[in-house]
């Protein structure tokens, strides 16, 4: 038999330290670019099918990037928003992400 | 309907397709799956865990048709280009992304493809030159995403780069050397267009 090392508290600390340094609390954006293969009923289905949106918001989206060249499509932390660039990327759709400085 | 997929009765869709027709997409599958091919940072021995945890390339493809499927995640083309250190870190993000993830989209694309080769290649002939294909809802999403990858590909190969390019080619002169391919390009179009109002939600 034995028992867990006692580490704990020392252990505690240098976690603190690690977890201290704090990102800046600026959002991330995905945005999605317009290009001239990818069909707009394609582009909703993507963005009904893989965010979830509704049609309506699918479709408003869409036609942002159809007519602006571009629209911000989610947005969250730079981990989910690489997420969201990798599924837009498989979906063969040009996303890139960025932090939303205003 | 040549070319117009329609919805089954509970799910899925089916598309009359004659021999040519299937050879021309059956083959411009296989090459679309030759071209992605197992990746650049696939050449491990036969271990498969390697495989596994290999790291994907970090610099974008060389060739157009790849560096369309596998873009970079952090240029954005609109922003301004910024101090050279900001374009810099945008680089190194972008590589860093690349490495991580791109093994993984090639493995998708992959998929996709060879599902469609194989519902063609399953498909059992009722009368002679052609065929109905059948597609479940689920061979029907690796279908949308592939004919997306092959237009994608032809769009680039064919240069479109901005909505004028596009009727331009619908203009070109029956002796065009690119003809083909753009008919290929609209053709492909019109299969993706009926099948994706089959998946709407």
């Amino acid at each position: 038999m034995t028992s867990p090392a006692p580490v704990e508290i020392e252990r505690t600390e240098s976690a603190e330290e690690v977890f201290a340094v704090p990102e800046p609390d600026v959002p991330w954006v995905t945005i999605v670019h317009n290009d001239p293969v990818n069909l707009m009923s394609y582009v909703t289905y993507v963005f009904q099918t893989y965010f979830g949106y509704t049609k309506d918001k699918a479709i408003k989206l869409m036609l942002d990037v159809h007519h602006k060249g571009r629209a911000v499509v989610s947005s969250g932390s730079r981990e989910e928003m690489e997420r969201d660039v990798q599924a837009m990327h498989g979906y063969g759709l040009w996303a890139t992400l960025q932090q939303d400085r205003k | 309907m040549p070319g117009h997929f329609e919805p089954l009765p509970g799910g899925g869709a089916a598309v009359a397709l004659d021999d040519v027709e299937i050879s021309i997409i059956r083959s411009l599958a296989v090459q679309l799956l030759e071209l992605i091919g197992p990746g650049p940072a696939a050449d491990t021995p036969d271990d498969p865990l390697a495989e596994l945890f290999a790291e994907g390339p970090s610099e974008p493809p060389a060739d157009p048709v790849l560096r369309r499927l596998f873009p970079d995640a952090y240029s954005d083309p609109e922003q301004a280009a910024g101090t050279s250190a900001e374009a810099e870190e945008r680089r190194a993000h972008s590589a860093e992304f690349r490495r991580y993830t791109e093994n993984d989209l090639r493995a998708g694309k992959r998929e996709n493809a060879l599902g469609v080769i194989r519902s063609l290649d399953a498909l059992a002939p009722v009368d002679e030159g052609g065929a109905v294909l059948k597609l479940s809802p689920e061979e029907s999403r690796e279908w949308v995403g592939s004919l997306n990858d092959l237009r994608l590909a032809i769009g680039a190969r064919l240069e479109i780069t901005d909505e004028d390019d596009t009727d331009l080619l619908y203009r070109l002169p029956e002796e065009d050397p690119r003809k083909p391919m753009v008919l290929a390009y609209l053709w492909l179009g019109g299969l993706q267009e009926t099948l994706v109002t089959t998946l709407m939600p």
